[in-house]
C-alpha cells in the first residue's frame, strides 16, 4: 500500500466558482425521439444542462474562475498558473488557459496548459496546482474542470452528457478556506470509454463502465486515502463522488459506508446531467456552499481509462465570508430553460447540414 | 482570417477596456483616441464594470453568414452603469422574454467561429443578471 500524497507546505482552496448554462434537456425528449418513450420509467436522470450556441469550455471556464476570483479575493496576477481539464477543449491545438488567463487579467507570468483525463481531469488540475503551491513554486494556481461533454444520437451516454463545471484557485493553507488533509490517485489502464482523434462521439466498453472501472476505482483510492489519514466515513460531514447518473454515487457511497445524510448535497447529476470532468468538483461547490468551518469534505473523482483522485478537505473560518462573495452553485442549477430535442440537435451540431 | 483585428481588439472584447479622458473624466467606449466632450488627445485605458440597463433591443432573423448559425438572437443597446451607451448581443433569454430596461450584466461568449479552420472569436456580450451581489 501506498502512503498518501501530501506537499511539503499545506496547501488549499482559497476560492471557488461554478458555473451551468441555462439551458436543459429533459431526459424525456430523449427517450420519444429514440425509443418512443418505452424508457420514461428507467430514466438515469430529470433533465441534463445543454450549453448555448455562444458557449463552450472556454466561455465556461471564465464565469467560473471570475466567481472563485470573487471568493478568494486576491489579486489575478497573484496566480500562477491556469489549469483546464476538460474533453471538450473548444481547439486542438491552442491552450484553453490562455484565453482564461487573458480575460481575467492574470497573464502573462504563468504557466497554462490543458489536462484531459476524460471526466477526472478537473480533479488532476487540482493535484498539479495543489504540487505546484505545495513545492512553493507560486502562491496561487487556478485549477478547472469544465466540459462540454458529447454525446451520440440515441446512445445511452446522450441522456446525460451535460456541460458545467468549477473552478477552484489554490493557495497556502493559512488562506484557505478548505485545506487538503491529503489525496490518493488510483490509475489503470481499463478500456471502458474512449474517444480517438478526430472522433465526434465517445464509444464506451459497455459491461466495463461501472464494476472494473467507476466502482473499483473510486473505492481503491478512497479507501487508500482513509487508511493512509486514519479516518473512517463517519468522520466526514459531507461526500461527493463523480456523478455520471444519480445511482452509481448513491452506489459507490454505500460500497464505502457512507450514509445518505453525507451525500445529501452536492449530487446535482439529476438536475444537470453528468458534467464529465466538472462532475466531482461542481458537486463540491454546492457542498462547500452549505459547509461550516470545521466540516470534513470527502471528493472523489473518477475518470474514464481509469483512474480515481480522492481528496480529504478540512472546511476553515474564512468559508463563512467566502461563500456570499460569489453566486451560489444552485443559483445556477435552479435557473432553467427548456429546449427541445431538435434545438437541442441544431445546437450541438447534431444535424449534418452538407 | 481577421486574426491581427482580433489580437488587436481583445483588450475591449475581454475586458470591456475603454478610454478616460484624463482632462474631463469623460468615457467612452469602443476606445476613442479623441474625447467626444472636450476633444483632449489624453485618456488613459478604462474597465468598465459590465452592468447596465436595456436601453432597446431588436430580434435578428436574417443575419450576415458568420452570425447566420446563431438566428435569432437579439442585439441590444444597453446603457452600462458609467452612463455609456453600447451596442452588444443579449443572451440566455428566448426573444418573447427580452423587456425593455431589464437589468443585465457582461458575459464573455463566443462571438463566431472564423470557419472550420480559422480562430474562435470571444467577446462580451450581455445576459439577464444571474443574481444582484450585495457584497
Amino acid at each position: 500500500m501506498s502512503e498518501i500524497m501530501k506537499p511539503a507546505r499545506d496547501v488549499g482552496i482559497v476560492g471557488y466558482g461554478a458555473y451551468v448554462p441555462v439551458y436543459r434537456l429533459p431526459a424525456s425528449e430523449i427517450s420519444n425521439q429514440w425509443r418512443s418513450g418505452h424508457d420514461l420509467n428507467f430514466l438515469p436522470i430529470k433533465q441534463k444542462s445543454v450549453p448555448g450556441m455562444d458557449e463552450d469550455v472556454i466561455t465556461m471556464s471564465i464565469e467560473a474562475s471570475k466567481n472563485a476570483l470573487k471568493r478568494a479575493g486576491i489579486h489575478p496576477k497573484d496566480i500562477r498558473a491556469i489549469w483546464v481539464g476538460s474533453e471538450s477543449h473548444p481547439y486542438a491545438v491552442k491552450p484553453s488557459g490562455t484565453v482564461v488567463g487573458e480575460v481575467l487579467n492574470i497573464i502573462p507570468n504563468i504557466l497554462s496548459a490543458d489536462m484531459e483525463f476524460a471526466c477526472k481531469a478537473g480533479t488532476e488540475a487540482i493535484q498539479a496546482a495543489t504540487a505546484f503551491i505545495g513545492s512553493s513554486m507560486g502562491d496561487y494556481a487556478l485549477a478547472i474542470g469544465m466540459d462540454t461533454a458529447q454525446g451520440r444520437p440515441g446512445d445511452a451516454l446522450e441522456y446525460t452528457a451535460a456541460a458545467g463545471g468549477a473552478a477552484f484557485i489554490m493557495g497556502p493553507a493559512e488562506k484557505s478556506l478548505a485545506v487538503v488533509e491529503g489525496s490518493f490517485s488510483y490509475v489503470t489502464d481499463t478500456p471502458d470509454f474512449f474517444r480517438r482523434a478526430y472522433q465526434k462521439y465517445p464509444e464506451h466498453g459497455n459491461r466495463f463502465t461501472g464494476e472494473p472501472a467507476y466502482f473499483k476505482h473510486i473505492t481503491e483510492s478512497v479507501k487508500a486515502l482513509l487508511k493512509g489519514l486514519n479516518l473512517k466515513p463517519s468522520d466526514f460531514t459531507a461526500a461527493v463522488f463523480h456523478q455520471p447518473n444519480v445511482k452509481f454515487p448513491q452506489n459507490v457511497a454505500k460500497m464505502l459506508g457512507f450514509s445518505k445524510e453525507q451525500i445529501k448535497y452536492g449530487l446535482l447529476s439529476g438536475m444537470i446531467g453528468n458534467t464529465y470532468a466538472g462532475s466531482s468538483v461542481i458537486g463540491l461547490t454546492d457542498i462547500l456552499d452549505h459547509s461550516h468551518a470545521g466540516d470534513r469534505i470527502l471528493l472523489a473523482s473518477f475518470g474514464s481509462g481509469a483512474g480515481s483522485d480522492a481528496f480529504s478537505l478540512m472546511v476553515t473560518n474564512k468559508i463563512k465570508n467566502a461563500v456570499k462573495k460569489a453566486p451560489l452553485t444552485m443559483d445556477y442549477v435552479d435557473r432553467s430553460i427548456s429546449v427541445n430535442y431538435g434545438l437541442y440537435a441544431r445546437w450541438r451540431n447534431k444535424i449534418i447540414m452538407e | 482570417m481577421d486574426i491581427p483585428r482580433y489580437w488587436r481588439l481583445k483588450d475591449q472584447r475581454y475586458r470591456l477596456q475603454g478610454r478616460k479622458c484624463k482632462d474631463c473624466g469623460n468615457l467612452s467606449f469602443p476606445p476613442r483616441l479623441v474625447c467626444q466632450k472636450c476633444k483632449s488627445r489624453k485618456s488613459v485605458p478604462h474597465e468598465f464594470k459590465g452592468l447596465g440597463k436595456l436601453y432597446t433591443y431588436t430580434a435578428i432573423y436574417q443575419a450576415p453568414d458568420r452570425f447566420d448559425p446563431m438566428v435569432p438572437y437579439i442585439v441590444g443597446l444597453i446603457d452600462l452603469e458609467e452612463g455609456v451607451r453600447i451596442t452588444a448581443q443579449v443572451t440566455d433569454v428566448l426573444p418573447e422574454d427580452v423587456v425593455i430596461g431589464m437589468d443585465l450584466e457582461m458575459v464573455i461568449r463566443k462571438i463566431y467561429a472564423d470557419g472550420d479552420k480559422g480562430p474562435i472569436l470571444y467577446g462580451y456580450k450581455f445576459r439577464p443578471i444571474l443574481k444582484k451581489m450585495t457584497a
